[in-house]
């Protein structure tokens, strides 16, 4: 399947990507949509109380993890990236222990879902809190400029309402004034749960902004991988070679409500979803690969089988795990014993 | 180095010898050598650079150590903290400072929100060993916003260390415990102490254990707990009060969370009377929690009602001088209440 030829190289716009690169950003989106439905499917099943949907940018992050390099990247992400933690190497047991809230979570069942930590892969544990974040992804990028690690670069994404934070635009500024290596990648899916980007901004893009920091930028269409990586390798490349910080901002949708606690029906109407819904990314990219003939129908079903067994499997694994035990409420609060009164 | 929180054993001791110095003095002299011992501290922050920070604490760090250790921020105070947190989280040892207390408002998410949490939040695979440094208190003319103290808006927030020591050798061995420790630190310096207060600082390094109070001086009659410039006066009231024959024990908390519950209990034990002074508003102060914790604890020991003496509950001290001497507790007020307490 990884074999290439001139003739496929000519069918797909591939921003240098193999048909391996191609057919894994598939895969991954793929079980972005399965493990995002899931999360839903759970909390209507009376089985979880929470879940957060990503459904809409499966191609912004399948291109966006593809443009990371395992062991040596930093992805500070928001609390809609499923995707880019898959890509960067999440499983999907980690995805169910989080949402079951077990004690093989990472966080020991105390994070919402959707707010990873796995240091080990360069994931940083994030809040709720928007925009918090980004100033914590510029610390990461300080310190590997401090320490002269050339060749790492940090991702800091969120959503287009977190740029009308005060610490977003502290965190740009900083990054921007001391020439960090890092990439600001705003996920605009056109919604911070009912206030639409109208409300947000005055400028048409998010990318108008950053004029206003002296740093380049990119708008790409979020509802291809390939356009999202190929912007995302580019400003990757930047600032791991001493370039600097990127704002990139890739263009989407949210289909689903905020979470399982919201409901869309009140601020928006289900014909623009339906329009939206058109350009659903998830069948259009595997039609794409279809065509190249990058991939056949088979192996297209395969593909799907696969992830839903794996969906599957990670469920009722993580759904037979302990919840974490109620002593674990009054661990890590500090280093050793946490105890307010000394003696 | 060891010299973890909380443990005394852990405390390392000083080399002989020692320096007369003033309280800024030793923030000074501790922040350069932590500098130049460990390459993991950086100092970050508005003016700590070319301008040596607005009390000179930094005057010639720049010079010495580089642009990339001595980091003169952009002037906003949540990212100051923000970015030092990542540093941290990257295995950096920051110290982050807040021009003044005041000014802390706006970094007020990062530091409940996000610092405090890092650790708990991600159970242990990340953590946030920070530290926070920035003047405190008033009595300087520094009016509604170059005067507060900010130790209770925090002292809420498990996962957060509070210190606030009053004497140089204090400020060296607790900022440099501080710098040793793995969680987030804020460390409050009294503007008021700058200058007017000095004292032999040990040579060579050591560290103070976090979470310990030291007895400044033993009485009988009244226990007197207190911290930072108001620990200074209490003690000059005490020592007054001794020509009179008034007994009057004085605790300086030095670390206020966690807080030295038995060297508070043993006192109170033994004077069965209690005054507590901050110059922090007494509404939701750190009065109110110590005095919630006596009476569970030591209830049907005291002798006389707790009393407290703190700074009125107003928003803030006025830049006129009597608006400034009217919030402030005076050694006289302290006299007063040490005097009725003995006698009650």
């Amino acid at each position: 399947m990884a074999k290439t030829s001139t003739a496929r190289e000519s069918a797909i716009e591939r921003a240098g990507l193999s048909d391996a690169q191609l057919v894994e950003m598939l895969r991954n989106m793929l079980l972005q949509r399965q493990l995002d439905n899931r999360g839903f499917q759970l909390n209507r099943q009376g089985k979880i109380p929470f879940a957060l949907g990503s459904e809409g940018h499966e191609a912004v992050q399948a291109g966006a993890a593809m443009a990371f390099v395992r062991g040596r990247d930093v992805l500070v992400p928001y609390y809609r990236d499923l995707g880019l933690a898959l890509g960067v190497g999440m499983t999907p047991f980690e995805i169910l222990s989080s949402l079951f809230a077990r004690r093989t979570d990472r966080s020991g069942g105390r994070q919402f879902p959707n707010h990873y930590t796995n240091h080990d892969l360069g994931v940083a544990s994030i809040s709720s809190i928007i925009a918090g974040h980004c100033t914590h992804a510029v610390g990461i990028a300080a310190a590997f400029r401090y320490r002269r690690e050339a060749g790492r670069a940090v991702i800091c994404s969120t959503g287009e309402g977190a740029t009308s934070q005060g610490e977003w635009h502290e965190s740009v500024n900083y990054a921007a004034v001391h020439e960090l290596p890092i990439v600001f990648l705003i996920e605009n899916n056109q919604w911070a749960i009912s206030t639409p980007q109208s409300m947000q901004m005055k400028v048409a893009h998010v990318t108008d902004k950053a004029a206003g920091y002296g740093i380049p930028s990119a708008l790409c269409d979020g509802f291809d991988p390939i356009a999202t990586y190929a912007a995302m390798h580019v400003a990757m490349e930047r600032a791991r070679s001493g370039g600097g910080p990127t704002l990139v901002e890739a263009n989407c949708y949210r289909y689903l409500s905020h979470s399982t606690d919201d409901d869309d029906r009140t601020y928006r109407s289900r014909e623009d979803i339906e329009e939206q819904r058109k350009r659903d990314p998830v069948p259009r990219f595997e039609q794409r690969l279809i065509e190249a003939g990058i991939i056949d129908a088979a192996q297209s079903r395969s593909l799907r089988a696969d992830v839903l067994r794996e969906t599957n499997e990670a469920t009722d694994a993580a759904e037979a795990q302990p919840y974490p035990s109620v002593e674990s409420l009054y661990t890590n609060v500090v280093a050793g014993d946490y105890r307010p009164w000394q003696d | 180095m060891a010299g973890l929180r909380g443990s005394p054993t852990a405390a390392t001791a000083p080399a002989a010898g020692s320096t007369f110095m003033t309280n800024v003095e030793a923030v000074r002299a501790t922040l350069h050598d932590a500098l130049a011992r460990d390459e993991r501290v950086l100092i970050m922050g508005e003016d700590v650079g070319a301008r040596g920070n607005v009390f000179l604490i930094t005057k010639g760090f720049l010079e010495e150590f580089g642009p990339e250790r001595v980091i003169d921020t952009p002037l906003a105070e949540a990212s100051i903290v923000g970015v030092a947190i990542g540093m941290a989280m990257e295995g950096l040892r920051p110290i982050a400072e807040i021009q003044f207390a005041d000014f802390i408002y706006p970094a007020f998410n990062q530091i409940v929100g996000e610092a405090a949490k890092t650790r708990y939040r991600s159970n242990g695979d990340y953590t946030c060993p920070l530290v926070i440094r920035t003047p405190y208190g008033g009595g300087v003319r520094g009016a509604l916003s170059h005067s507060v103290s900010i130790e209770a808006l925090f002292y809420h927030v498990p996962g957060l260390t509070i210190l606030a020591p009053s004497t140089p050798a204090d400020v060296k061995g607790l900022l440099n415990a501080a710098i040793e420790c793995p969680d987030p630190v804020l460390f409050l310096e009294h503007k008021k102490t700058y200058r007017s207060v000095k004292g032999e600082v040990p040579d060579g390094y050591y560290t103070i254990p976090i979470g310990k109070a030291d007895v400044k001086k033993a009485g009988s009659q009244v226990t007197v707990v207190s911290y930072g410039f108001n620990a200074h006066q209490a003690l000059d009231a005490a020592n007054r009060l001794e020509a009179d024959g008034v007994s009057i024990e004085v605790i300086d908390l030095r670390s206020i969370r966690p807080m030295d519950k038995t060297t508070i209990l043993d006192s109170v034990r033994k004077t069965r009377k209690l005054l507590i002074v901050h110059e922090d508003n007494k509404f939701g102060g750190i009065g109110a929690e110590i005095s919630a914790m006596v009476a569970e604890e030591a209830f049907f020991e005291l002798d006389a009602p707790i009393r407290r003496l703190c700074g009125p509950d107003v928003p803030a001290m006025g830049y006129a001088l009597p608006l400034e001497e009217e919030f402030m507790i005076s050694t006289g007020q302290m006299l007063t209440a040490m005097r009725e307490l003995a006698a009650f």
